[in-house]
């Protein structure tokens, strides 16, 4: 797969805040790309960059291998599917759908077949009379889609598209734009705030935070792999314990020592303290004092396909999630049992503001 | 964007021409004798008493108007809120017609009821009973002032009250709130947005008015108002004009800062 | 027992708004000069105020300083809010504070106030100042109507033009002009009311030998009420009245689409 954009040390600020601290990011040909992160992470501001919305303070856009830095949104080979939609309330779907293509001077004819491969390929067909105000937020979204893909971008950048949408339409939407994608074979830039979209649609994943890119993997590697706790946090729920190093390969968590695959190699030397992110459906219940730890399970909830539960340790220093099938009673005393690759070791941050400077180093 | 500041420059000469130079003119006349020095006299001539008299009846009378027009107003916009009629808009129709005619024509209406051969009078002298003098008497003019005024106190008060919520009301009854108490914490405290616009569209145009007790006051009531006019149309004296005006504008200012203390959204509702 | 005591407070209400009214509707076709006696139905009142050469052109002149002054107002002020727009915040509160003053000040002051501009600028006073006069006053309602058009919305629009691929000044005519439309729309129309409704600072803006409706109804009923004023009463109603309907007509007709359509 060929590189596609290229994002060069990109900085940006507005009036005296710092909003992107340099990023650097390649999307290939024909990825699906999502970068993720919560509200204020910079990365709607990453997108109106690439759109042509913002200049960069300082780096390079680069498109097919040309810069694109200066050139003006109206000129570039990529279109918006834009937060809340931004279609035009005083024209129809058709008119909507046909904005593009009437300033690129097509002919009618060619406007009109263009309308209504792209209302079929939304699911939308005979609906290019219809005032704006007459669609629901879901057609809303499908309607903002075809606009944007009638003008056959190269890239598509879509602005958190499923936001205002419930969830059950959240998860149908979810499995037409992967369809789309399919039959349209262009690249995707998604943004967006919800770790579940992130996860099933990408290719690859770039999570953001205070302005710098914290990972970026495929879903599997961000999930399995949380580079600091930041991540690990952000996507899915997990156990970050306090830990320290005792000797070569061997962390201490919660009073008791275990072998887990990190050392000096990784960075990791003995003595060090770190964090230790245990995902919760990866910790088992066995019958207490079989297990590396003991607790008391203080709360349950069942929520949906399983139980969450909240385990208090024997000294009452730390409070395990877990998340597990079977149900136990509160106030059972149980044991807990973990596999070393289940046990992910990171550096601890100073503060959350330096973790991320310490990264970008 | 999709603008650029030039696109206001014909705006700001309008602001400098239309509003900033002729403002700044009255202040420069205020202070000026005839003879071009400067003075304070204009101001001082304030405290004549005559002028103080039509300042002091201008402002008895733009509060009492605005009071009354408040208490008018108030319960009128709360049936307006509950009554199906107000919800489709027919109420406000009828109210805001009135508005639509020449205020000098509806006026003059009730100089033609009130006049000593007028019909209220005919209708009294029908029943047997003696002429009334109605006319040329400061409650001529307050009974203009408040047939003039009256909708700009009642559709303010209704554009507020209209928008509270009913669950607020509601939720004011279900902690046991007695009606009295509902409208004292709930209603009136969330219509002061409303209030405050009112009693501004009431209070200074009746503070100011020239023509209102021109027409029901026969010329025989002075206010504020007249006087300026006079100085400005027959006497053309504009020094003193300008310095009356000036002092009436104090009033005016000190009785906005007075009612946006009240009102912390800042004349929002005025249209 | 609410209802009615409600019921029976709004006829009180409307009899006290409408009694005054429908006096002067009545006395209109009154035969007699007299505001108390009925002598018979007759049309005179009618026939003298269109008769009337002098209220004929203080129509002609109401109507065409109403016109010209709500397009030149909705020109100016709808430009200025484009310009406002890209201005500091700082600044764009400055220009709106001065520009409600002539919205909130007394009309007594702003007419003196222009009158005095004329004056010591030596510009003649006639319909040209009084067309001036109006501009002032009219500017603003044109600003407060257009400003809350013009939003984090419009912006959005604006953008989603120029993604795909509309030059500036394409996405302006085609995105921004008909977005604020309704506003300017409503700038214009209410512009248009308030100068034909205003007296006061036509009063004191306008020349010896000009008149518009309000002037020329003051210094006819200072002189002694004429039953032609009455007719004239009558017809102004009947066009609010008239002119009322239609919009609300329409307006419920463009709710109840709305309504349908969701």
């Amino acid at each position: 797969m060929s590189e596609l954009i290229r994002l060069d040390h990109i900085v940006k600020s507005f009036d005296d805040t710092m909003v992107l601290n340099g990023i650097d990011l390649s999307v290939a040909e024909n990825e699906f790309v999502t970068l993720l992160g919560p509200s204020g992470c910079g990365k709607t501001t990453t997108l109106r960059i690439i759109g042509g919305f913002e200049k960069p303070d300082e780096g390079r856009v680069w498109f097919d291998g040309k810069d694109i830095t200066d050139l003006p949104a109206n000129q570039r080979h990529l279109n918006t599917v834009f937060q809340n939609y931004a279609l035009f309330p005083h024209m129809t779907v058709g008119e909507n759908i046909a904005f593009g293509l009437r300033v690129k001077n097509k002919t009618e004819q060619y406007i009109k077949d263009k309308i209504k491969y792209a209302l079929k390929l939304v699911n939308l067909d005979g609906f290019q009379n219809r005032r704006i105000d007459q669609m629901s937020g879901g057609q809303q979204q499908r309607i903002a889609m075809a606009r944007a893909i009638v003008n056959e971008p190269r890239v598509l950048l879509l602005d958190e598209p499923l936001g205002a949408l419930d969830l059950k339409l959240r998860q149908e939407m979810q499995y037409e734009l992967v369809r789309l994608k399919k039959e349209l074979g262009i690249t995707f830039l998604y943004i967006t705030h919800d770790q579940e979209e992130a996860l099933t649609m990408s290719d690859k994943v770039v999570v953001m935070n205070e302005g710098y890119i914290q990972q970026q993997g495929t879903p599997e590697e961000i999930y399995d792999e949380p580079v600091n706790a930041f991540v690990a946090d952000f996507i899915g729920d997990s156990n970050i314990l306090d830990g320290v190093m005792t000797a070569e390969r061997v962390v201490k968590i919660d009073g008791t020592e275990y072998p887990c695959i990190d050392g000096t190699e990784q960075g990791f030397p003995p003595k060090r303290r770190v964090d230790v992110v245990i995902r919760p459906e990866d910790i088992d219940i066995v019958p207490y004092g079989q297990g590396q730890w003991n607790g008391t399970i203080i709360s349950k909830l069942f929520i949906g396909v399983h139980y969450e539960m909240l385990v208090q340790s024997e000294d009452g220093s730390v409070e395990w999630l877990l998340q597990n099938y079977d149900q136990h009673d509160v106030g059972e005393k149980i044991g807990m049992k973990v596999d070393p690759e289940n046990i992910q070791i990171m550096h601890k941050p100073k503060s959350e503001a330096e973790s991320a400077i310490e990264l970008d180093i | 964007m999709a603008s650029k500041k030039r696109f206001a420059v014909p705006f700001i000469i309008w602001i400098i021409a239309g509003t900033v130079i002729p403002l700044a003119s009255i202040a420069y006349y205020g202070f000026s004798s005839r003879s071009g020095g400067f003075t304070f006299a204009n101001i001082m001539a304030m405290f004549q008493h005559d002028h103080m008299q039509a300042l002091g009846l201008s402002l008895l009378l733009a509060v009492i108007s605005t009071v009354i027009c408040l208490i008018l107003a108030f319960p009128m916009a709360m049936i307006l809120r509950e009554s199906k009629w107000g919800k489709q808009g027919f109420l406000i129709f009828v109210i805001i017609l009135p508005m639509w005619m020449n205020f000098l024509l509806r006026t003059m209406a009730w100089q033609v009821l009130l006049e000593r051969q007028g019909v209220i009078n005919a209708v009294i002298t029908a029943m047997g009973l003696p002429r009334q003098e109605l006319m040329n008497t400061p409650g001529a003019i307050v009974l203009g002032m408040v047939y003039d005024f009256l909708p700009f106190m009642i559709l303010p008060i209704y554009n507020t009250v209209s928008k509270i919520d009913n669950h607020l009301i509601e939720a004011a009854y279900d902690l046991g709130a007695s009606k009295a108490m509902t409208y004292a914490k709930v209603i009136i405290p969330l219509s002061v947005p409303g209030i405050v616009s009112g009693i501004t569209m009431v209070f200074i145009p009746a503070l100011t008015t020239f023509v209102i007790s021109n027409m029901l006051g026969g010329g025989k009531i002075n206010l504020i108002g007249n006087i300026i006019e006079q100085e400005f149309t027959v006497n053309s004296n504009w020094y003193l004009g300008s310095g009356l005006s000036l002092v009436m504008m104090v009033f005016i200012i000190a009785s906005m800062l007075l009612l946006q203390k009240f009102d912390k959204t800042g004349g929002q509702n005025l249209i | 027992m609410k209802k009615t005591l409600g019921n029976i407070y709004i006829v009180i209400i409307m009899l006290f708004l409408y009694l005054p009214i429908l006096t002067l509707i009545a006395l209109s076709f009154n035969e007699a000069k007299s505001m108390s006696v009925w002598t018979g139905f007759s049309l005179r009142w009618y026939e003298e105020l269109f008769g009337s050469k002098l209220m004929m052109s203080a129509i002609a002149n109401t109507f065409s300083i109403a016109i010209l002054a709500a397009l030149i107002a909705t020109v100016v002020g709808t430009m200025a809010v484009l310009g406002m727009a890209a201005m500091k915040p700082r600044h764009e509160n400055m220009l709106m504070a001065f520009n409600n003053i002539p919205m909130l000040n007394a009309d007594i002051v702003t007419g003196i106030a222009l009158m005095l501009f004329f004056l010591m600028i030596h510009w003649p006073r006639g319909y040209m100042s009084i067309l001036f006069a109006h501009t002032t006053f009219c500017i603003p309602y044109v600003i407060l109507s257009v400003k809350p058009r013009l939003n984090m919305n419009t912006d959005r629009l604006f953008e989603a033009a120029l993604d795909l691929g509309a030059s500036e000044k394409y996405a302006f005519r085609k995105i921004v002009i008909p977005e604020l439309k309704p506003g300017i729309m409503t700038g214009f129309l209410l512009s248009f009311t308030m100068s034909v409704d205003d007296f006061i600072i036509t009063y004191f803006t306008r020349g010896a030998g000009i008149n518009t409706i309000s002037t020329l109804i003051y210094s006819q009923v200072k002189v002694g009420i004429r039953p032609s004023m009455f007719a004239l009463s009558t017809i102004i109603f009947l066009v609010a009245l008239v002119v009322l309907i239609i919009v609300n007509v329409r307006q419920k007709r463009e709710d109840m689409l709305l309504a349908a359509g969701a």
